[in-house]
């Protein structure tokens, strides 16, 4: 069926009626305040229910009832104590969902934050700086499912003897090796998921980092270099102390971030080759294998491992301000 | 003496040379895979798939081809992303939209009005940030499709389907919003609004005509981001959005090219760019307001 303009028009005149019925509702709020805020308590109730309903019925009793159909089996009815939890630590495949998870986090964080301190430190106080930074931010802007596409386009596989579509394939045959698939050898693979998953966050770090950096008192800097101290020197000593809450920060954040990561894994191996990753385990197992035990129980993971680190976040993020 | 200066300023010469040769080499290695991608975009697709886009400069044939196929093909694995890009559109509006002003109605009464328990409110708000997304999905699925407690069954189809995607959205969004909202409409000067309030002015009165205009680079920041962040989401509109061309957003489109015909690189890198063309733009045109809410919303996801 060719692009239908007609069939466009409930889509249309779905979201009107949604915008107006919202501003109605919205209104009404305005309107009832309006005409008298004759006690503090009845204005705060008005202007806080519909975000206290809404938390309540999509945030708070979902995530409840997900830790409850943790304890329970597929359908949900029947208590299989702590049956799904012994799975996910016993399980082959859950296994390398672990193992992957745990190299994903390890490696992403340090990597992203490494690279995009260094880049930040070098063109902060460039001419081109903006520039600069909005090249590696880039890849933030195409998404994640964008971001996957590309590195697979990187790793794009023909077979030796015939040209090369995907650049790191065509530059190992330029240097005499053969050509290899990157997304399907086990364990590499999970390596070259993770490339995508840098490339994707640099940009973040090093926007962040380059702010603080600019927020260094430059008399200082000033002061170092006459003294003699090389840029590595500035770096490490004077810079990199300087700007450490918001370094944490963006730690924290891509820990965050990387323990969540779907999209990348889903663009690019679906998880095949033993590529899976919690949050896409989580997926398969909930909505494609409907084993709804076994999601939940990986989804309370990741909230058991998110919790501490988005605590210790929200506490540093308060002394950047 | 001069001669020690010497020596110390080669040195420093060449160690911000090396500086600056690892950044020429990080800015080339961010920026080649997408413009491979690009310029394959506007290959015919019997070259895309028989030479390196490298060759492009040797002999460019290019050809708008494939957008026009990924955009309005008629064939089964065209990708319909028309159809597509209006979806996006309609899933992301009101999801910018509506966790923006009931953020703001919270943020305010939560920052100008002394009521008991607030600051209990205030840090169970916040502290639902740290639910995932995975621990809400399943759940939500359900409430949908079943009815849920005293809910009943909210069994929507064809475009009733955007509102599922608009109150999940919503529901993400609120935490992080009045997180954000509340910090910022908290440090406002205290005098503007009580002597507003003096002059009695009514709650609607301050919230419209005196704290909206002064949140306005707050809300601007929030909604750069949200809608980003919407656009290019994959995980609530693969659970909640049909996948079908007639609600799904242009992700879920691209990722099943992806997952289905994962060699057809001519429709792979044209969807990308139909894609990412809309969240590229914001990014251009609110880049300092990306740059704030990215460290703000950042807990998110």
């Amino acid at each position: 069926m060719p692009f239908d303009v007609v069939a466009q028009q409930p889509k249309l005149a779905h979201l009107l009626q949604g915008v107006v019925a919202f501003s109605a509702v919205v209104g009404l709020i305005l309107l009832a305040l309006h005409r008298g805020p004759a006690r503090r308590r009845g204005a705060a109730f008005l202007l806080l229910a519909p975000a206290l309903l809404l938390l309540t019925i999509g945030l708070l009793l979902p995530g409840l009832h997900t830790l409850g159909l943790s304890f329970m089996d597929d359908e949900g009815d029947t208590w299989v104590g702590v049956d799904n939890y012994v799975w996910m630590f016993t399980d082959p495949e859950a296994l390398i969902a672990l193992r992957n998870t745990l190299a994903w986090v390890v490696l992403v964080p340090p990597l992203v934050t490494g690279i995009g301190l260094l880049y930040a430190a070098a063109v902060v106080r460039a001419r081109f700086r903006a520039l600069a930074l909005s090249l590696v931010l880039l890849p933030m802007a195409i998404s994640f499912v964008g971001a996957g596409l590309v590195w697979k386009f990187v790793y794009a596989y023909r077979p030796a003897g015939a040209e090369q579509i995907g650049l790191l394939n065509e530059l190992v045959v330029a240097f005499g090796g053969e050509p290899r698939q990157w997304l399907v050898d086990s364990p590499w693979n999970v390596l070259f998921l993770i490339v995508a998953m840098v490339w994707a966050q640099t940009g973040f770090a090093a926007l962040l980092l380059a702010g603080a950096i600019t927020a260094v008192p430059g008399e200082i800097v000033e002061a170092a270099r006459l003294d003699g101290a090389s840029p590595r020197q500035i770096l490490r000593h004077i810079t990199v102390p300087s700007i450490r809450p918001t370094l944490l920060v963006v730690v924290l954040t891509e820990v965050i971030g990387t323990f969540k990561a779907f999209d990348i894994v889903k663009t690019m191996t679906a998880g095949q080759f033993d590529t899976a990753v919690i949050a896409h385990e989580m997926y398969d197992q909930s909505f494609r294998y409907g084993r709804t035990g076994h999601g939940a129980a990986l989804a309370v993971l990741l909230f058991l491992l998110v919790t501490p680190v988005v605590a210790y976040k929200v506490r540093t993020q308060r002394s950047v301000g | 003496m001069s001669g020690v200066r010497g020596v110390s300023g080669v040195r420093e010469r060449l160690s911000s040379r090396v500086f600056s040769l690892a950044a020429v080499v990080t800015a080339i290695l961010w920026t080649v895979p997408t413009l491979g991608l690009f310029l394959s975009s506007f290959r015919p697709e019997a070259e895309i798939k028989t030479t390196g886009w490298w060759t492009v400069f040797g002999s460019p044939h290019l050809t708008l081809a494939n957008y026009r196929e990924v955009l309005f093909g008629t064939g089964n694995a065209s990708g319909r992303l028309a159809d597509h890009l209006v979806n996006s559109i309609v899933i992301t509006l009101p999801s910018v939209l509506f966790p923006l002003t009931l953020a703001f109605l919270a943020a305010y009464a939560l920052a100008w009005i002394d009521f008991k328990g607030r600051d209990v409110l205030v840090v169970g708000i916040f502290a639902l940030q740290i639910v995932p997304l995975q621990m809400v999905l399943v759940p939500l699925l359900r409430l949908f499709s079943r009815g849920w407690l005293f809910l009943p069954a909210w069994n929507a189809t064809g475009a009733a389907r955007f509102s599922q995607a608009w109150f999940a959205h919503t529901v993400f969004a609120l935490p992080v919003a009045v997180f954000l909202l509340h910090n910022y409409l908290a440090g406002l000067p205290r005098d503007l609004i009580e002597a507003a309030r003096v002059d009695g002015a009514s709650h609607a009165t301050l919230l419209l005509r005196i704290v909206l205009p002064l949140a306005r680079p707050v809300l601007v920041t929030f909604a750069v981001i949200q809608f980003v962040w919407v656009w290019n989401d994959l995980l609530v509109a693969m659970t909640l959005s049909g996948g079908t061309a007639e609600t799904a957003p242009v992700t879920v489109g691209l990722a099943a090219m992806a997952g289905t015909r994962g060699n057809e690189w001519q429709r792979l890198t044209a969807g990308a760019f139909v894609s990412a063309f809309v969240p590229l733009l914001v990014f251009l045109l609110f880049r300092r307001h990306v740059a704030r809410g990215l460290l703000a919303g950042s807990v998110k996801g």
